[in-house]
């Protein structure tokens, strides 16, 4: 590795520096995300309280729902509401349930995290493996055949691979349920991992196709360059000289699609959770967006969103601690 | 941030080709034209009509009468996967304009633009990216309803992101080269070295990603009409038909089986296309591979359009 010429302490002062333009830039992404599910909810439709209620209502329920929505009140006091509420973690409450929309989220995250984080974790064990293998085999019969594989994953509809592992395995082999969760949760380990696997499962073959491809054309990449071929010309064989240069030069770029295969994963679960028909954050989304509950389709929507930002933002901080080259950069 | 793993990072075809014709160009093409075929017979004939034949017909397995069988209300489904099709394509085709539409002037102008244009449109191309399609759609449909314009907007926004970055990789790298300082330096205006050198130059980059756009688009529609946010009934749409299998995949699997097979053919002959046009339309291609595209430490200048790797800070997003 070359060694920059600044010195230890310039390089953390500009470290910090960068960091905090990060995270302003970060804060401002946020603040846009919100204006922006704010706006669409509220300033293109017409009248919430019509969408809600129907036409034919009389005027005093009109009234009514405007109250509880807070719709009769100023736009910019609304949009005022909305953004206190959101620094004190207030995110209103359900039309419907008139719980507080936080507590509805909170209570569904023992179904979402488990499955978005399984599902995360083993596509990351999958794919970067396989990737490689791809990659390093790519004009042997393996290596086109992982490439296949994966290729064809992309093409298939998420939710209707989960249809056909449904049908197979739970309706015609009878080895898992099709679908839902146990009314008691975490309460009933087994029920809930059983209920867990298809779903999960699914998932992981949707997101190691895509993360597979990746990492074959980073793989690919470090394969080509001077380096890779410099330590094979000085003895070292293909796995060493990939596991001692090629590791660190490729990992920039993975650790990046890592992020975005977290992310993806989170938001994976809405289709997936529909299809296994479980009771988690995207089944209360969608539910909520069929009912038109505006504070629950805001406040989920807006949780979503930060948490994608934010996955950026360690992504980006975790690729400058791996890889020097990038440090030199504003 | 991110990467975009979606279909632009290919680096090196899977299969080694022959420098003369293109498998896949040909493969696709067959694929795409069979569907978009089954798409424009529908306009004009369909084996039956969408009114149920007879009520003993429900459910009825692939025959003769009805060659993908019935569904539960004994409508023929066959004729269903055409007018799917058209469902299909046509709201394919509206989203990629609509990405087009908003996605190659964004990138024109960061290309063009200036320092401070150029980290706006940046950091509207990162936002949007954050804000996936399916959470816009949610929140368009919460608004509007389920429609198929909702659908349309939704996906074609969520597609111009991508369009928009690679329009500002591919056209700031023409805009360095130094054919267009020497025409500037001739007095060349900004629109005619836009017409000139920038536009010739990104075009078949453009076109690679816009077929790979299709076919997201074709997959996204069907995820939305599943969820039942895409276009509505009755018009008929294979991401319905699969949400309406799936409570019957017991007894009537094959009404499961198809219209996903439909997607999933539509989307492999996209990608095959592109694939296909990228080798026909991209000299670089031709020439051995000298790995350069995600390597982190070069300047976003020098990377090759088409297969862009991590443009720096600035995110991707499977899909």
């Amino acid at each position: 590795m070359w060694r920059r010429s600044a010195s230890g302490a310039d390089r953390s002062r500009a470290g910090l520096g960068w960091l905090l333009r990060r995270i302003g830039w970060l804060l401002g992404s946020l603040v846009v995300a919100a204006s922006a599910v704010f706006l669409l909810l509220r300033v293109l439709p017409g009248d919430p309280a019509v969408t809600l209620l129907g036409i034919g209502s009389s005027p005093e329920q009109y009234d009514a729902v405007r109250r509880q929505l807070g719709t009769d009140r100023p736009l910019l006091a609304q949009y005022v509401d909305w953004f206190g509420g959101l620094l004190t973690g207030d995110l209103g409450e359900g039309l419907f349930t008139r719980t507080p929309v936080l507590d509805q989220i909170t209570e569904r995250l023992p179904v979402t995290l488990p499955l978005a984080l399984s599902a995360f974790v083993a596509s990351a064990l999958v794919a970067v493996p396989v990737g490689v293998l791809a990659a390093v085999r790519r004009r042997g019969l393996l290596g086109v055949v992982l490439s296949g594989l994966a290729q064809l994953g992309i093409a298939l509809p998420v939710f209707w691979l989960g249809i056909l592992l449904v049908w197979l395995v739970a309706v015609r082999w009878r080895l898992l349920p099709p679908g839902g969760f146990p009314r008691v949760g975490w309460r009933d380990p087994g029920g809930a991992v059983e209920s867990l696997v298809l779903p999960v499962l699914t998932l992981t073959v949707a997101q190691a196709s895509l993360l597979i491809r990746y990492v074959r054309s980073a793989t690919l990449d470090v394969l080509h360059q001077d380096y890779l071929r410099t330590a094979r010309s000085l003895g070292y064989s293909l796995p060493r000289a990939l596991w001692r240069h090629g590791l660190r030069n490729g990992a920039a770029p993975v650790v990046n699609v890592l992020g975005v295969l977290l992310a993806s994963s989170l938001l994976g679960t809405v289709v997936i959770e529909s299809v296994f028909a479980l009771p988690g954050l995207g089944t209360l989304l969608l539910s909520s967006v069929q009912a038109r509950d505006l504070p629950v389709v805001q406040g989920t929507v807006f949780l979503m969103t930060a948490t994608v930002l934010l996955v950026g933002l360690v992504v980006d901080v975790v690729q400058r601690l791996i890889d020097p080259r990038l440090r030199g950069r504003a | 941030m991110t990467a975009r793993a979606g279909g632009t990072d290919r680096a090196v075809p899977v299969v080694s080709r022959s420098r003369g014709g293109s498998p896949s160009l040909v493969v696709g093409l067959v694929l795409l034209g069979l569907v978009l075929g089954l798409a424009v017979v529908s306009l004009f004939w369909t084996p039956y009509g969408m009114d149920p034949p007879q009520p003993g017909s429900r459910l009825a397995a692939p025959s003769a009468q009805h060659w993908a069988g019935t569904d539960r209300l004994g409508r023929d489904q066959f004729s269903l996967l055409m007018l799917g099709a058209r469902t299909a394509v046509w709201i394919g085709l509206a989203a990629v304009a609509v990405a087009v539409a908003v996605g190659v002037p964004l990138g024109l102008l960061a290309a063009g633009g200036g320092r401070r244009i150029d980290s706006a449109v940046i950091g509207l191309i990162d936002v949007v990216i954050a804000f996936p399609t399916l959470l816009l759609a949610m929140l368009l449909v919460t608004g509007y309803g389920a429609s198929s314009l909702v659908a349309i907007v939704a996906i074609g926004v969520g597609v111009s992101a991508e369009v928009a970055r690679l329009t500002r990789i591919s056209a700031s790298r023409i805009l360095t080269q130094d054919y267009v300082l020497a025409a500037r330096t001739c007095g060349t205006g900004p629109l005619a070295i836009l017409v000139r050198h920038v536009l010739p130059n990104i075009w078949h980059t453009l076109l690679v990603q816009v077929t790979l756009a299709f076919g997201i688009a074709v997959i996204a529609e069907a995820s939305l009409s599943y969820l039942g946010l895409g276009t509505p009934p009755p018009t008929p749409s294979w991401g319905r038909m699969l949400q309406e299998a799936q409570s019957t995949v017991a007894v009537a699997p094959w009404n499961a089986i198809l219209p996903g097979l439909a997607v999933s053919a539509t989307v492999i002959g996209v990608n095959l296309l592109g694939d296909g046009l990228r080798e026909v339309l991209d000299p670089e291609l031709r020439r051995p591979r000298r790995g350069t595209a995600t390597r982190p430490g070069r300047g976003r200048d020098r990377r090759r359009p088409g297969r862009p790797g991590r443009a720096a800070g600035h995110g991707e997003e499977i899909r």
